[in-house]
């Protein structure tokens, strides 16, 4: 029976998590058909894949948009993992980077570097991940009292958060109007500001990290147990949970650098990798799935829906809201995906 | 509850003693308020000026600092209390967010002469998120459950503030004011301001006193208030207007002041305890000193400009704020 019930569930997992990885793909392809020079799938992966034999096409393809489809991916990918991550260790829904302050770290030092030095390209987004590096760091030695308590990480990254934000809104008020708008700009997030180099960073960055989390995610789910029980069966969780979060962290910074804080997806993507997957199934690679399918079809509905294009961060506000929204209003007292 | 019992008890005179002292001191820091800033004011030889610079700009300050102190303060207070969740704050909860969202698309529709209707725009925009935030909550079999309130904060917080960016990255004008109202201060309003504002929090103040039963009884749980007979969701209800009162007329006339109603209830606490009529008398007195003591630091730290009281809370509420989280064992409410 169990044997029997267990196969349908493992099942069931592989199957959205193959179903979540063509939603991907095709969503990568549509992202760089659309425009106003429509493609064809064809045409696309063909230039994609470099066999393409007409430079016009090769030219809007691989030049126009391969950079923000790739950086689209990639950043859900990266968010999605990361926040997932962040949850279940933590074993918090509210505990995505966005909420503990990491996000905002990122913001302070980019629109610091904006504001105060006149930084620009390459030098914002390595102070973006410095701001999320050294926020991080910050925020687990502040929360460090003989080992890392969920809750008491997570409240001091509020704390860490709030102090951030008040120092973002005082040198946005400080500043010469272009900045602040410049710096408006970036604290929305948008996928098509990276340049070759964040793009580059953040792809090797997944491809490293995101392989180790999963390897990783079979004690995730010890850890979900806490840490009495983790103890238990033979991990030692602080060290445990501090190669995860910092992980997830590094993650989440080089996708901060490249896009700005996209907002919501981290927090998003692990509930509904959650639910779609049930209780088997690797939840750090469905999430990666799901974030980068979020942030690709935001950054769609951000192109080319309304009349003028807009911040993809505008549109996974409004978009991820009433999903979390509905899930609420579906959930039980344990609130998500739990 | 068992970390509760091994305390040792607190006298009742012992603390009524600390919030006549406190009460005392925030008599001091009015005082300083009127007299400290970038002109100083020398009571022995008061020049006309002077009197100008006390009428027209100290006194407003300084009862505003009352005013939005007290409300800010109590209102963390009572969504602590209601959504027995220690993360619960004006800033979690989406309410500064909807303020700036409204004020935002007044300048958008409005103009920008309309500068006098922002703060009646942010106080609708509070009061609109804490009830988008109630309502989303309380969809569902369990209603508004500390997680599901929490997480309705976020979502709400979200929308705001996308829909806040896409206006403001569209219309400069929005853009110039938003970004000196998003940095929340007592300076520049002056006596109209906080006429506007003054009946709402005064009355908010009134029912908050009332609230404190309801509070202790729902710390017990949901099982356990009802079958003491309380009406646990009409007492929230009330909570929760009241709240959304006292927050959206303070962050209609400050802006958006964060820290004040997260920090001062946890710092009540500590010496309080649980019992939320001491807890709501201390926070009445120790918002408002609170808020004064960091907008005069503000005036003296970067004279002869100023720096705006919530960047001072921010930057002096979050080290106190992590000290009380590090040396709390369990932050549980």
């Amino acid at each position: 029976m169990f044997r029997l019930e267990r196969r349908a569930r493992t099942r069931r997992a592989l199957a959205v998590t193959a179903a979540l990885a063509v939603g991907a793909v095709c969503a990568f392809v549509v992202s760089m058909m659309l425009g106003s020079y429509v493609l064809g799938p064809g045409e696309v992966l063909r230039s994609v894949l470099g066999l393409s034999s007409d430079p016009a096409d090769d030219f809007v393809v691989r030049e126009l948009r391969l950079p923000r489809a790739a950086t689209a991916v990639l950043v859900g990918l990266a968010l999605g993992a990361a926040g997932s991550v962040f949850q279940r260790v933590l074993r918090n829904p509210l505990a995505a980077p966005d909420i503990i302050g990491i996000s905002a770290g990122a913001s302070t030092a980019t629109v610091a570097g904006l504001v105060l030095f006149g930084a620009g390209g390459l030098g914002l987004s390595v102070a973006g991940l410095a701001g999320a590096l050294a926020t991080a760091a910050a925020v687990y030695l502040l929360a460090w009292r003989g080992g890392i308590a969920d809750y008491r990480f997570v409240l001091v990254g509020v704390g860490v958060a709030v102090l951030l934000e008040s120092v973002t809104g005082y040198l946005v008020s400080r500043a010469e109007i272009s900045d602040a708008r410049a710096a408006m700009t970036w604290l929305v997030g948008s996928v098509g500001m990276a340049g070759g180099g964040e793009i580059a960073g953040l792809a090797a960055g997944c491809a490293v990290v995101i392989p180790v989390l999963m390897a990783l995610s079979r004690r995730l789910g010890v850890l979900e147990l806490g840490a009495e029980g983790a103890r238990g069966l033979g991990l030692r969780p602080q060290a445990e949970t501090a190669v995860q979060l910092g992980c997830a962290v590094v993650l989440v910074a080089l996708a901060t650098a490249a896009a700005g804080p996209i907002a919501f997806v981290a927090l998003m993507a692990g509930p509904i990798a959650g639910r779609l997957l049930g209780p088997a199934g690797d939840r750090v690679l469905a999430s990666a799935l799901v974030g980068s399918i979020i942030v690709q079809a935001a950054d769609l509905v951000a192109q080319h829906v309304l009349p003028y294009p807009i911040s993809t961060g505008i549109v996974t506000g409004l978009v991820g809201a009433p999903y979390i929204a509905w899930l609420l209003i579906r959930t039980d007292r344990q609130g998500v995906g739990a | 509850m068992a970390a509760v019992a091994t305390r040792p008890r607190r006298s009742n005179t012992r603390i009524a003693g600390g919030l006549i002292l406190s009460a005392l001191a925030l008599l001091a820091v009015c005082a300083a308020s009127i007299l400290l800033g970038s002109r100083t004011i020398n009571l022995a030889a008061l020049a006309q000026t002077d009197l100008t610079v006390i009428l027209d700009m100290r006194v407003p300050r300084t009862v505003l600092g009352l005013l939005a102190g007290a409300a800010l303060a109590v209102s963390g207070t009572l969504l602590q209390g209601v959504a027995r969740n220690p993360l619960a704050d004006p800033g979690i909860m989406g309410i500064n967010a909807g303020a700036a969202v409204a004020v935002v698309t007044g300048i958008l529709v409005l103009g920008r002469q309309a500068t006098g209707a922002s703060v009646w725009l942010a106080f609708l925009g509070a009061g609109a998120a804490i009830a988008a935030v109630y309502t989303t909550a309380s969809f569902g079999r369990e209603g508004a459950t500390p997680v599901k309130l929490a997480l309705a904060g976020v979502v709400v917080t979200a929308v705001c503030s996308s829909v806040t960016s896409a206006i403001v990255l569209a219309d400069a004008d929005a853009l110039e004011e938003l970004r000196v109202w998003q940095v929340g201060a007592l300076a520049g309003r002056y006596w109209p301001v906080v006429l506007q504002v003054g009946p709402y929090v005064l009355v908010g103040l009134v029912a908050a006193m009332f609230l404190a039963r309801p509070l202790n009884l729902l710390a017990l749980g949901d099982a356990l208030a009802i079958s003491l007979g309380q009406h646990v969701r009409r007492n929230r209800t009330i909570t929760f207007v009241v709240v959304a009162v006292l927050c959206g007329a303070a962050t209609a006339a400050c802006g958006p002041i964060a820290f004040l109603g997260l920090m001062v209830p946890h710092l009540v606490r500590l010496v309080t305890g649980p019992d939320y009529r001491w807890i709501l008398a201390y926070s009445f007195v120790l918002g408002p000193l609170v808020l004064l003591l960091c907008d005069i630091v503000g005036r003296l730290v970067s004279a002869p400009g100023e720096l705006q009281v919530g960047v001072v809370l921010g930057v002096v509420g979050a080290p106190v704020f992590i000290t009380i989280v590090r040396l709390r064992r369990g932050v549980e409410l």
